[in-house]
């Protein structure tokens, strides 16, 4: 039952990434750029996606625990630290270039296109080479495994 | 540079699907829905991290693009940039960054904003800036 609402989830987020124009890199990289060619679509993705999550997260909280499993997973990291600012930077600079943020590049890979294909794998990389360094030096805070990844 | 439609409908319904399944998630399997952090969880240490969930959940992203050439009956047009250097460095900088820095668009941008969290609106803000920087440079500066 976990398994299916987990592939069930994934498939309705990868079919909202589509339809919504988020798995484009054209109409993402369009987004960013106010002083060219502008489409101000993907500010929609943003507020449907963020009202629907706080209406459902609202609900989600008035129950003791999830349906199926013992306890709420939430995000344990709260300060903001040298590392939510510096991968947050580098990150935005690597949606910039490519358009691509980790969801549109994993959904696009049936599409084969070339850059997905080259995209992805890097991503790979650098998520797991962000992983080895945070374990190497973890910083003040419990890093545990998952936990503190929003 | 490929000029865009403005879809704000389609964009909106989008938006919604992807709030549905991350309140599906939190629901559920009370899990936050970011991306980044459900391939993190394919990676080891797996201690508590259900990285069966996580694998079960990509194959799902994978299969949306096949359901949508079904029911549409023709495959997902998009525009990606062909250049390996390019999108070698890009991917570099888009898992590490976000990774290190605990999140990306879903997990920050949809999730964290909708969980009013100040860590992700700041993350939110900082990503959302680079990328219009380097948009610009790249489109305006450099390319003259």
């Amino acid at each position: 039952m976990r398994a299916a609402i987990n592939g069930l989830a994934g498939l309705i987020f990868g079919l909202g990434l589509l339809i919504s124009g988020m798995a484009n890199p054209a109409k993402v990289q369009n987004f960013l750029d106010l002083a060219g060619t502008f489409d101000p679509s993907l500010i929609f993705v943003m507020l449907g996606a963020i009202v629907v999550t706080f209406l459902g997260y609202r609900l989600a909280s008035t129950r003791p625990r999830p349906v199926l499993v013992d306890r709420f997973s939430l995000p344990a990291a709260k300060n903001v630290d040298t590392k939510v600012v510096l991968g947050s930077a580098l990150f935005g600079i690597g949606w910039g270039l490519s358009g691509f943020c980790p969801g549109p590049a994993i959904t696009s890979l049936p599409l084969l296109a070339k850059g997905t294909l080259i995209f992805v794998p890097a991503m790979l990389i650098g998520i797991g080479l962000a992983r080895l360094l945070v374990q190497a030096r973890p910083s003040g805070e419990a890093v545990s495994a998952g936990a503190s990844e929003a | 540079m490929t000029v865009t439609q403005f879809t704000p409908l389609a964009s909106t319904v989008g938006g919604v699907l992807i709030g549905a399944a991350a309140v599906m998630l939190m629901l559920f399997n009370g899990r936050v829905a970011g991306i980044s952090g459900i391939l993190g969880r394919l990676f080891p240490p797996y201690a508590g991290a259900d990285p069966g969930g996580a694998a079960v959940f990509v194959l799902g992203l994978i299969a949306a693009p096949l359901l949508y050439a079904v029911v549409t009956g023709t495959p997902f047009a998009q525009t990606v940039s062909g250049s390996a250097s390019l999108m070698a460095v890009a991917g570099l900088l888009v898992g590490f960054g976000a990774a290190y820095g605990g999140g990306c668009t879903s997990g920050h941008g949809a999730c964290g904003m909708a969980r009013l969290s100040l860590r992700s609106l700041i993350a939110t803000a900082i990503f959302m800036g680079t990328a219009f920087a380097t948009v610009f440079m790249m489109r305006h500066v450099v390319a003259g």
